[in-house]
C-alpha cells in the first residue's frame, strides 16, 4: 500500500511540476480571493486583520476544490482513470498517494496565502507554532475528504459543480477549527483555547483517513 | 440463471433479466400495504387536525410569549422528523445497502425517499424557527448553534438528491449516494461539536429550546406530544407514498431495459438490415464515464 | 475415444449480460477459452467486442450470469485478476504531462510487473531516445498505441486482451505486433483479439467467434491449438455455422466440444458464483 501511494503521488507532484497548474494558477486565484475580500470588506485594516482567520481559511477551501478537481481530472483524460484500475494497483495506497499529491500542494498554497494575509491585511500572529499546526491538520483533513469526494464525482459530466456542492459542507469543521486556532495564535491566547479545536481537527482527520482507506476500493469500482 | 433482482417489500415483482418478452406489467401494491398506507394517512390527518384545533383554539397562551408559544406544538416536533427521524433512517438504510449481506434496492429506495421527506421537514424546520425567531430575538436568523446545525444538514441533504438526479443505472446510483449519505453521518456528529463550541463563545440565547423555560403541563403537554406523534405519522406516510413512486420509478426503468434487450437481440437476428444497421452509437470511443460498447 | 485430458479455462462466461445504463452491452455471452488459445473475436461495429473484453478484464461487472477469468472472478479476485490480465483498449491510458517512458515506467510499476523489462520493451517497440523524453501529449495515435503495447509486452500478463490492436499503426508496427503475439501464444498466453479486420488477425488466431447483439453468434476454428485439442472436437468450418441464431435460447454453439461433459477441470477451478 505505501509503495503505491508513493508511486501514485510522485506521478501526480511529476505532473504538477510539469504542467505548474497550481503554480501559475490556482496560487494566484488564492491571492485574487484575497483581494476580493479586501474589497468587499472595505479598506479599513482593522476589519480585516480581525477577519484575518475566516478570510484565509475561506480562500483555503476555494483552493481545496481547484486542487481537488485538478487530481481527478488529471485522470480523465485518455481513460487513464481506468487504466489506474486495470493495473490492479492497491486502492488504499491510490487513495493515500492521491491525497497527499493534492496535500502537498495545499500546503505550498497555505504558505502562499499566509503571506499574503499577513501583508495584505496586517495580520500578527503571536503564536506561530499553532498556526502551523493547524495549517497541517487541516490541510490532511480536507486533501482526504477532496480526494474522496473527488472519487465519488469523477466520472460525472456534471463534476465542476457537485464536487464544491458535496464536499464544503463536509469540511465546515475545518473551517470552524482552523479559524478558532488562527484566532487564539493571533491574539496570544491561551493555548488551552487552540486544544480543543485541535483535538477536533485529528478527530476530523484520523476518521476521514479511515473511511478514505477502507473504502476507496469500492468507490472507484462504483463510478 | 439469477435475475438481477432485490429481496424487495411484497409489492415489487422479479425484474425481468435476459428474457425476450420486454415488458412487464407494473408492479401492483398489495392490498396489506394499500391498507397500511390509508390507515397511517387517516391516523396522520387526524392526528394533525386535532392538533391544529388544541394548539390554536384550546390550549392557553404562555404568560411571556403569548400566542406565539404554539409554534412549540409544530417546530420541534418537525426538528425532530427531520433531524433524527429522516436523517437517521438514511444514515441506517445507507448503511445496510453497502453491507454485503443485506444489500437490497429497498434500503436504496427507502434512504433516498427518507431524504426528499427529510429536506421537506428540514426547511419547515427552519421556517418556523425563523418565524418564532423574528418577534423573540428580533432577527430572521441566529447562528445559534442548532440552527447552524440545521442548516449544514440541510446543505448536505440537497447534496444528496443532486446526486442521485444524475442518470446512472440503480445499483451504481444507489452506491454512489449510499457513500455520500454515510460520509455525511460521519460528518454530523463532527459538525455538531464544531458548531457547539463555536457558538459557547458567543453566549446567545439557547432559544430553540423554550420549551425548558415554558412550564408546559395540562392540555399543552398532551399537545405537545400529539403534535410530535401525529407530525411522525405524517413523516412515515409520506416516505410510504415516495417509497412506492421510487419502486414505480425503477419498474419503469426496468421495463426499458427488457425491451432493450429484445432489441439488441434481434440485432443479432436481423443483419440483413443495412450497414448502418444495430450498432450503438457508442461503440468504439469511451466516453468519459464507463465505457460503452 | 480415448478421453482427453480437460485444458484448464483462461476465460468463461455463461449467459453474461452486461449493462451500460439501461442499455446491455452484452445480451447473453457463451465462451469458453482454454489456457493458451487464441481467439478472434470479430463482429461490426456496436456489437459488443469492446464490451466483451472489458467485461474479462473486471471493468465491467455482470448483471447477470457467471465469469471466470484463470479461474478467478474478476469482481470478488480483483487485484489477482487484473495483474495477470492486460488490456490493450482504444485508449491509452497515457498521462499527457508526462514523457513516453516515465509512462511507461509508471504503467509497468503500477501493474506490479519487472522493472528491468523497460528497456528491452522499449528497444523492441522503438521507443528509444528522443522519442522516450517526447511528453505524451505530443505523440501521434499510433505512436500512443506502441506506448501501451510497450507496457504489455513489458508486464507480460498470462491474459493479453487486444481491441482493434491493428488500428492506427503503421506496416512497420504491424509487424513487430504480429510478432510480439505470436512470441506470446507460443509462450503459451491466452490472447484474445477484437477486430473488425479480420484478414489481419486471423493467421495469429486458433479459433475465431463472431459477436454481433451482444452474443457470440458462430465459432469456427482457424487452426487447431497445441494444447488441448481434443476440445475442439470435429473441424466445423465457417460458411456453415455463421447465421444459425434465433435469439430463442443461449448461443448456437456447433458441436466442437460436447455440451453436456463440461471438462471437469474447469469445473473444479473454481467456478464464480452466479452473479446476482
Amino acid at each position: 500500500m505505501w509503495r503505491d501511494a508513493a508511486l501514485v503521488a510522485g506521478k501526480d507532484l511529476r505532473i504538477e511540476a510539469r504542467s505548474r497548474v497550481a503554480l501559475t494558477q490556482v496560487a494566484p486565484f488564492g491571492v485574487v480571493a484575497l483581494a476580493l475580500f479586501a474589497f468587499a470588506l472595505g479598506p479599513d485594516r482593522t476589519t480585516m486583520a480581525k477577519g484575518a482567520p475566516g478570510l484565509f481559511w475561506v480562500a483555503v477551501l476555494f483552493c481545496t476544490v481547484l486542487a481537488v478537481q485538478r487530481s481527478v481530472s488529471v485522470e480523465s483524460a485518455d481513460g487513464a482513470r481506468d487504466g489506474l484500475r486495470l493495473t490492479g494497483i492497491d486502492p488504499a495506497g491510490l487513495f493515500l498517494g492521491k491525497a497527499a499529491a493534492v496535500g502537498a500542494q495545499l500546503i505550498a498554497l497555505e504558505a502562499v496565502l499566509t503571506l499574503g494575509v499577513v501583508l495584505l491585511y496586517g495580520a500578527r500572529i503571536q503564536v506561530p507554532w499553532m498556526i502551523v499546526v493547524s495549517c497541517v491538520l487541516g490541510t490532511l483533513g480536507l486533501a482526504v475528504t477532496g480526494t474522496l469526494y473527488g472519487a465519488l464525482s469523477a466520472g460525472l459530466r456534471v463534476r465542476e459543480t457537485l464536487l464544491p456542492l458535496l464536499l464544503l459542507p463536509i469540511v465546515a469543521p475545518v473551517l470552524l477549527a482552523g479559524t478558532r486556532i488562527w484566532q487564539a495564535a493571533m491574539t496570544g491566547g491561551t493555548p488551552s483555547d487552540g486544544t480543543q479545536w485541535l483535538r477536533l481537527l485529528v478527530l476530523f482527520d484520523a476518521v476521514y483517513l479511515a473511511v478514505g482507506v477502507v473504502l476507496f476500493g469500492p468507490i472507484q469500482e462504483t463510478a | 440463471m439469477s435475475t438481477p433482482s432485490t429481496a424487495d417489500a411484497p409489492t415489487h415483482p422479479p425484474e425481468p433479466a435476459a428474457t425476450n418478452t420486454g415488458v412487464t406489467p407494473p408492479p401492483a401494491q398489495s392490498a396489506r400495504s394499500r391498507t397500511t398506507e390509508r390507515v397511517i394517512g387517516v391516523l396522520a390527518l387526524v392526528g394533525t387536525v386535532c392538533t391544529v384545533w388544541l394548539g390554536l383554539w384550546v390550549t392557553p397562551p404562555d404568560r411571556t410569549q403569548g400566542d406565539l408559544v404554539r409554534l412549540v406544538y409544530i417546530h420541534p416536533g418537525v426538528a425532530w422528523v427531520a433531524l433524527y427521524l429522516a436523517f437517521g433512517l438514511a444514515a441506517v438504510s445507507s448503511v445496510l445497502y453497502l453491507w454485503p449481506r443485506t444489500r437490497s434496492l429497498f434500503w436504496d429506495r427507502l434512504a433516498a425517499a427518507a431524504v426528499e421527506v427529510g429536506v421537506v421537514f428540514n426547511i419547515c424546520t427552519l421556517v418556523s424557527g425563523s418565524i418564532w425567531g423574528k418577534p423573540t430575538w428580533g432577527v430572521w436568523w441566529a447562528w445559534d448553534a442548532r440552527l447552524t446545525l440545521t442548516a449544514v444538514l440541510l446543505v448536505l441533504f440537497l447534496g444528496y438528491l443532486a446526486l442521485r438526479r444524475i442518470p446512472a443505472e440503480p445499483e451504481v446510483r444507489a452506491r454512489r449516494s449510499a457513500f455520500v449519505a454515510l460520509f455525511a453521518v460521519i460528518d454530523v456528529p463532527l459538525v455538531h461539536f464544531s458548531v457547539n463550541w463555536w457558538n459557547t463563545l458567543h453566549q446567545g440565547a439557547t432559544v430553540l429550546n423554550p420549551g425548558l423555560t415554558l412550564k408546559i403541563h395540562g392540555s399543552m403537554a398532551w399537545t405537545l406530544l400529539l403534535g410530535f406523534a401525529a407530525l411522525t405519522l405524517v413523516f412515515v406516510w409520506m416516505l410510504l407514498v415516495r417509497y412506492r413512486i421510487g419502486v414505480l420509478e425503477d419498474w419503469l426503468d426496468a421495463n426499458e431495459l427488457g425491451a432493450a434487450l429484445a432489441e439488441r437481440q434481434a440485432e443479432g437476428a436481423d443483419r440483413a438490415g443495412g450497414p448502418l444497421a444495430g450498432g450503438h452509437p457508442g461503440d468504439g470511443a469511451p466516453t468519459e464515464r464507463v465505457g460503452v460498447a | 475415444m480415448a478421453p482427453v485430458a480437460p485444458s484448464p479455462s483462461a476465460v468463461s462466461l455463461r449467459d453474461a449480460v452486461a449493462l451500460s445504463g439501461r442499455f446491455p452491452l452484452l445480451a447473453g455471452v457463451d465462451l469458453e477459452v482454454a489456457v493458451g488459445e487464441t481467439v478472434l473475436v470479430e463482429g461490426p461495429n456496436g456489437a459488443g467486442k469492446t464490451s466483451l473484453l472489458r467485461v474479462c478484464a473486471g471493468l465491467v461487472p455482470l448483471a447477470s450470469g457467471s465469469l471466470a477469468v484463470l479461474g478467478l472472478d474478476p469482481v470478488r479476485h480483483r487485484t489477482a485478476v487484473r495483474r495477470r490480465v492486460g488490456l490493450l483498449s482504444h485508449a491509452s491510458h497515457l498521462y499527457d504531462d508526462l514523457t513516453v517512458r516515465e509512462n511507461i515506467r509508471f504503467g509497468v510499476r503500477a501493474a506490479a510487473g519487472d522493472p528491468a523489462r523497460i528497456d528491452p520493451a522499449c528497444e523492441r517497440w522503438g521507443l528509444t531516445g528522443r522519442l522516450a523524453r517526447t511528453p505524451a501529449a505530443k505523440l501521434s495515435a499510433g505512436q500512443r498505441r506502441r506506448v501501451a503495447l510497450a507496457v504489455l509486452t513489458a508486464r507480460w500478463p498470462e491474459v493479453w486482451l487486444l481491441d482493434e490492436p491493428h488500428a492506427g499503426l503503421d506496416i512497420v508496427a504491424r509487424g513487430l505486433l504480429d510478432e510480439a503475439v505470436a512470441e506470446a501464444s507460443a509462450a503459451g498466453v491466452t490472447i484474445l483479439i477484437a477486430s473488425h479486420e479480420p484478414g489481419a488477425a486471423e493467421a495469429l488466431a486458433h479459433r475465431a467467434v463472431t459477436v454481433t447483439g451482444g452474443r457470440v453468434t458462430a465459432e469456427r476454428t482457424l487452426r487447431p491449438s497445441e494444447s488441448a485439442a481434443g476440445a475442439d472436437g470435429p473441424v466445423a468450418d465457417g460458411p456453415d455455422q455463421a447465421g444459425t441464431t434465433d435469439g430463442a435460447g443461449p448461443s448456437v454453439e456447433p458441436d466442437e466440444r460436447p455440451t453436456g461433459a463440461v471438462p471437469g477441470g474447469a469445473d473444479a477451478s473454481g467456478w464464480v458464483a452466479h452473479v446476482a
